[in-house]
């Protein structure tokens, strides 16, 4: 049966035979899809980056499934292997645009390894990190990036361990742009993503995101609506936050903002590559 | 052309820019990482890129992205970090990377001595991923044929879209040799096929007749979809068995149907032996003395000496040994290529001379351990 659907502007960077995707409701991953798209489709039309050189790398996990989505070259990878991928792809050919998506599972835990080399390279890749502070996809197991005391399926008595900090890692290893972000605050998605597309170096952005069915439903948060209310009561703004200010804590909140923004010599231009 | 004095890892070195080596990632290891080394001096020349990377893992995944983004690229590891790349080479297999992979043996299990060789690793080269498929492994025995077979490698990698992996050793790694080092034009390269179809029609895994897909490589315009999970022709995820099958069969069958353009053994007396040797790499260099050295003293012995282990060159080796009273495998392990001979060999008497040894197993070893058969 022939289904009818209303084009969407963002349709033409969307595998649309694809559809639908495989995100429950009240998951946050489509709003960073879109705020993504949107800047991508900005720096096109400025004439900034050809379409035919974006590469999109995700590795294993809900975030990384953009990857089947989006109407670019893709790469599903495997498991917390997206950064070296998108290492191989720029140094083998630097005009490409390599963005990396995945969860924080994916880029902070299994990949941890890979991520703090690649910014202490500078190398010259995006990194879109969506933190739902859960591994989802295997069914809402401890993340290293689940706050402290908060119900898992692996802690059911509490998770015991300090979350990791993304931004404050990254950022100390000499990355050009570190900012977050937050699906409560769509807008702001869309212009770190589109900042650190235009920089040379290694640029990311971490965007805390809502996961009702893994995260919330554990944390006795299950209703969408709810658990995106209670994440934007703790989100801060600030244009541009001290790292300080990065802390990472379910309790006190999250100050969302561009926490690095510097033009050191990325790794391209650092073995003469880009000159 | 040019003549040197090199070692197997040079030679490799050397070989892989004859190819048109474009990227190569490694990470430091015992007893391969001068292959590391000699490239990071020698390929930026030549306008490739090398880097070394936080792991053998992160080596072996930017080999693949690099292979995407249209470069030639190769790593090289040795036992511990081949174990660290089974996974991505699993990856490669499925979306069907050309890459190769240079596998130093070293002695094992787990650390075990770094700086000594062994044949320990012929079936975990082989076997050691996940998932069912085919993937050709070349052993050469000299530094010549480190060189050879490197283009060899290279040029099977492109030809059938699959990892390949040269499997050297210990020995071979560091001892001198002279080496006939061929320019690029005297050599016979081959490039993997491009699509001869617009975007719109493209499909990234329907192969040719030869069952291999023309690949379209990242910025050619071509929206490729790169895909882990098991995919239809398009490169979307589809988990119906009907695919899965097709999948495999399909990566299997185009090794298996190629192995032709693969397999390649050499004999030494054969047509005459009563004796038949059955030997590979390092270990084949001894096993040619003591087969000289039999001859000499009268006994009718020859040798088979395969430069491709995978996939096993059942008919070639059935050709061979056909009239051969009796078969020796020696090789530098308890047996395991012994194995597969036995199998294909079922009729014949068929005898294991495994010999553990850090060095290459001498002539007079082996032939202590035969001689009662003979």
């Amino acid at each position: 049966m022939a289904v009818s659907r209303q084009v969407h502007p963002l349709d033409k960077y969307v595998r649309v035979d694809r559809l639908p995707h495989l995100w429950c409701p009240g998951c946050g991953i489509g709003i960073v899809m879109s705020a993504m798209l949107r800047a991508i489709g900005r720096r096109i039309s400025e004439g900034l980056v050809r379409e035919e050189n974006i590469v999109i790398v995700g590795g294993i996990g809900c975030t990384a499934r953009m990857s089947l989505y989006l109407n670019f070259d893709t790469v599903h990878a495997i498991h917390g292997r997206a950064i070296p991928f998108a290492v191989g792809v720029k140094l083998a050919n630097p005009k490409l645009k390599v963005i990396v998506v995945g969860g924080d599972g994916d880029i902070a835990g299994i990949g941890g390894n890979h991520l703090m080399h690649a910014a202490r390279r500078n190398m010259d890749i995006t990194v879109i990190m969506v933190n739902n502070m859960v591994y989802a996809m295997t069914g809402g197991q401890l993340a290293p990036t689940t706050p402290t005391g908060l119900y898992t399926t692996t802690t059911p008595r509490g998770n015991p361990e300090k979350p990791i900090n993304v931004v404050k890692l990254v950022a100390s290893l000499g990355a050009n742009y570190v900012a977050r972000a937050s699906v409560t605050h769509p807008a702001l998605i869309e212009t770190y993503v589109y900042r650190a597309l235009g920089k040379e170096g290694f640029t990311f952005v971490e965007v805390l995101s809502t996961c009702p069915e893994m995260f919330g439903r554990h944390i006795g948060i299950k209703d969408a609506v709810q658990l995106f209310m209670e994440l934007r009561g703790k989100v801060k703004v600030k244009a541009k936050p001290s790292l300080n200010e990065s802390y990472y804590d379910w309790e006190s909140g999250f100050v969302i903002g561009e926490y690095v923004d510097k033009d050191d010599p990325g790794y391209l231009r650092m073995i003469g590559l880009l000159r | 052309m040019r003549v040197e004095y090199v070692t197997s890892n040079i030679a490799i070195a050397e070989g892989a820019m004859a190819s048109g080596l474009r990227f190569f990632a490694g990470y430091p290891i015992t007893p391969t990482s001068d292959i590391l080394e000699y490239l990071a001096e020698e390929l930026p020349k030549r306008g490739g890129v090398v880097i070394q990377l936080e792991d053998e893992i992160a080596s072996i995944n930017a080999v693949i992205g690099a292979s995407w983004a249209g470069a030639k690229a190769m790593t090289a590891t040795s036992g511990p970090g081949y174990s660290l790349m089974v996974e991505a080479l699993s990856f490669a297999i499925i979306t069907e990377t050309p890459l190769v992979v240079v596998y130093v043996m070293r002695a094992g299990p787990s650390t075990g001595v770094p700086t000594r060789s062994c044949q320990y690793d012929v079936f975990q080269v082989r076997y050691g991923s996940h998932g069912n498929y085919e993937l050709p492994v070349l052993v050469p025995w000299s530094a010549q044929e480190a060189f050879d077979l490197t283009v060899k490698a290279f040029n099977v990698s492109e030809m059938l879209r699959v990892p390949t992996v040269i499997l050297s050793d210990a020995m071979l790694a560091h001892t001198w040799e002279k080496v006939i080092i061929r320019n690029p034009s005297e050599l016979e390269i081959v490039n993997r096929r491009k699509p001869e179809v617009p975007p719109q029609e493209y499909m990234p895994f329907k192969p040719g007749e030869d069952l291999v897909p023309p690949m379209a490589c990242f910025g050619d315009g071509y929206k490729v979809m790169v895909e882990s999970l098991t995919h239809d022709e398009r490169g979307y995820y589809s988990p119906t068995t009907e695919v899965q099958e097709r999948m495999i069969r399909r990566l299997v069958e185009k090794v298996r149907r190629n192995s032709h353009l693969i397999v390649d053994y050499e004999t030494y007396f054969t047509s005459s032996a009563e004796y038949m040797f059955f030997a590979y790499g390092s270990t084949a260099r001894s096993v040619y003395a003591l087969v000289r050295e039999l001859r000499r003293e009268g006994i009718r012995a020859g040798l088979y000496r395969p430069k491709t282990l995978w996939p096993f060159d059942e008919g070639g080796l059935k050709k061979v040994a056909s009239k051969a009273k009796r078969v020796f495998v020696v090789e530098n392990n308890v047996g395991l290529m012994y194995k597969e001979v036995a199998r294909v060999l079922r009729d014949k008497e068929v005898i294991s001379v495994g010999i553990i040894d850090l060095d290459v197993p001498s002539p007079d070893r082996i032939k202590e351990v035969i001689s009662e058969w003979l």
